[in-house]
């Protein structure tokens, strides 16, 4: 086994006396595509918003190539290089295409400017199926087109890990195919990706390793097909009369 | 972004050009159209200085008056030990660490906290000041004489005005202006990509803060007997908002457009109808804030953009029609 880039050790969240993360511990290798999956209020998001900064967790550890990034601000933690994409697409409204895609390049672990970073912008655009939209202003851009912006923007930093946060839900089945080719692609060139993600057709083809939550605990962890065939697992998705 | 686009360099000329032109405003007038240019250049300062933090974060300051009491004050206190460019220094310092400590102070306040604790600021100042005067000082006001004319102060605030532009068009260029546009359109998202929002925000209340204290300052030898009620009046921070906010705040010249009309028939009616100023006045934000959120600039600006989409949609429906 390769020495793990990311390494979550323990960490718990409190809100008073609510436990949303429950001393859950788990590791990403580098290039590794994870699944958190889990029914909903089961902690996913939670989580991801320890790793990326957005929430400090109550105790434990998060290791990203050996440095605690646990409880530092977001913006410190994107320049470390850790990149995400929001449940509620977040895009930036008065500015265009392009501009939200700098944004990333600019203050994001790259931290480029100028040329460079135009550059780089135009490139991922073209990557994420946008080319020739550079100049639209995203407040007029589907959905979909949103959520693109929205990755151009987290990879443009050039994050260590890119964090996902059910990037497909809300497409249709064929913008659906299209998403699930583009997150096979980013992560074919290398990138460590954690999706959060209830389309279980995504997980299954993208996901060689699962990590499953269920009311704040880790339940299951290991290949995603044997993952989704234990009876723990279904019984969390579907309750016991199901198992 | 690096190389500096052709339009931005001929504004950036005929702006320097027109200022070199305003310059000579004093040689062929004098008496109350100079007394009224002053004013003019004054509000330009402080309103765009105002909108190089406000614009971009939406944080609507009502601090103005306490940054122009502060730079007013800068001068009254040293005027008879330092020479006055000390004195504008003081101001720059003062002004810049009066808002570095209410900034990080209001870093957690958002919409209408952060108006509130602002206005109190100016009220709070003011009161500190009256206290220490009457307590030790043994009087309430303060002596200004300068040789100065009001041609003198003409020339200074256009210099003011002159750096408050150049400083707002190179933060705009710079990556300080970058992270405030993300800031002011999303914040957790400017976060997320790495911008240290705190810090932003608060460089930029200090850069804002500091030239309005240098247009306190300058504005103190024309007051000549300095108190705490004038020099920390809360109108003075209401009308920087509205002419600012009639002017726009999308562009860096947009509060100049507010400035100047205002300015003018602001002194009309004092003059005329002087009881009747504030309740004028009331009206005017109302309606600026109904009729033109944007400003007169932004609701030209959408203007010009929905003709020209017309103007680009039209043979696109032509084509339609002809199917």
């Amino acid at each position: 086994m390769s020495v793990p880039l990311l390494t979550i050790n323990r960490v718990r969240k409190a809100f008073g006396g609510l436990v949303a993360i429950n001393d859950v511990s788990f590791e990403v290798t580098k290039g590794e595509l994870l699944g958190l999956i889990g029914p909903n209020g089961s902690g996913k998001t939670t989580m991801l918003n320890l790793i990326s900064g957005a929430l400090s967790p109550t105790s434990g550890n998060i290791l990203l190539s050996g440095q605690n990034i646990a409880g530092r601000p977001a913006h410190k933690i994107a320049r470390i290089g850790v990149a995400r994409t929001f449940q509620l697409v977040r895009v930036l409204p008065s500015m265009s295409a392009l501009e939200n895609v700098v944004a990333g390049a600019v203050f994001g672990h790259n931290r480029l400017w100028g040329a460079e970073a135009l550059a780089l912008a135009r490139d991922l655009l073209e990557r994420v199926g946008l080319k020739g939209r550079e100049e639209v202003p995203v407040a007029a851009m589907t959905y979909i087109d949103q959520k693109r912006i929205e990755l151009a923007r987290a990879l443009a930093g050039n994050p260590h890990v890119l964090l996902l946060d059910e990037w497909l839900a809300g497409l249709n089945p064929s913008e659906l195919r299209v998403g699930i080719e583009l997150i096979r692609e980013i992560s074919e060139q290398g990138r460590t990706i954690i999706m959060v993600e209830h389309v279980m057709d995504a997980i299954r083809s993208l996901c060689t390793r699962c990590v499953v939550m269920n009311s704040g605990t880790k339940i299951a962890d290991g290949r995603s097909a044997d993952v989704l065939a234990d009876p723990e697992v279904v019984r969390a998705y579907l309750g016991d009369d199901d198992a | 972004m690096m190389n500096i686009p052709r339009n931005e360099l001929l504004a950036l000329g005929a702006g320097l050009a027109g200022a070199a032109v305003l310059a000579f405003l004093p040689l062929v007038t004098e008496g109350f159209w100079l007394s009224l240019s002053v004013n003019i250049m004054l509000y330009a300062a402080i309103c765009t200085a105002w909108a190089l933090f406000s614009g971009p974060t939406y944080l609507v300051s009502l601090a103005s008056a306490a940054f122009f009491g502060v730079g007013t004050y800068s001068v009254a206190i040293f005027i008879d030990v330092l020479p006055f460019p000390a004195l504008i220094l003081i101001a720059v310092v003062a002004g810049a660490l009066l808002a570095t400590l209410v900034g990080l102070a209001t870093l957690r306040l958002s919409g209408v906290y952060f108006v509130i604790f602002t206005l109190g600021l100016a009220e709070l100042l003011g009161q500190i000041v009256t206290w220490v005067q009457t307590n030790f000082g043994g009087t309430i006001g303060l002596y200004v004489f300068t040789d100065f004319t009001e041609t003198h102060l003409y020339w200074m605030l256009l210099a003011l005005t002159v750096v408050v532009f150049v400083t707002g068009w190179l933060i705009n260029r710079s990556r300080l202006g970058l992270a405030l546009r993300i800031i002011g359109n999303d914040e957790a998202v400017a976060r997320h990509v790495g911008v240290d929002t705190a810090r932003t925000r608060v460089i930029l209340f200090a850069v804002s803060g500091a030239f309005i204290a240098v247009a306190g300052a300058i504005m103190a030898p024309r007051y000549g007997y300095i108190t705490p009620d004038a020099a920390f009046n809360p109108m003075t921070s209401f009308l920087v908002v509205i002419m600012a906010l009639l002017g726009g705040t999308r562009r860096l010249w947009g509060p100049l457009v507010g400035v100047v009309p205002f300015t003018v028939v602001m002194d009309f009616i004092s003059g005329h109808f002087p009881n009747q100023t504030a309740v004028i006045m009331g009206l005017a934000f109302l309606a600026i804030v109904y009729v033109l959120p944007d400003g007169v600039t932004g609701q030209l600006e959408t203007l010009f953009r929905r003709r020209r989409s017309i103007d680009k949609s039209l043979p696109a429906t032509t084509a339609e029609e002809g199917r």
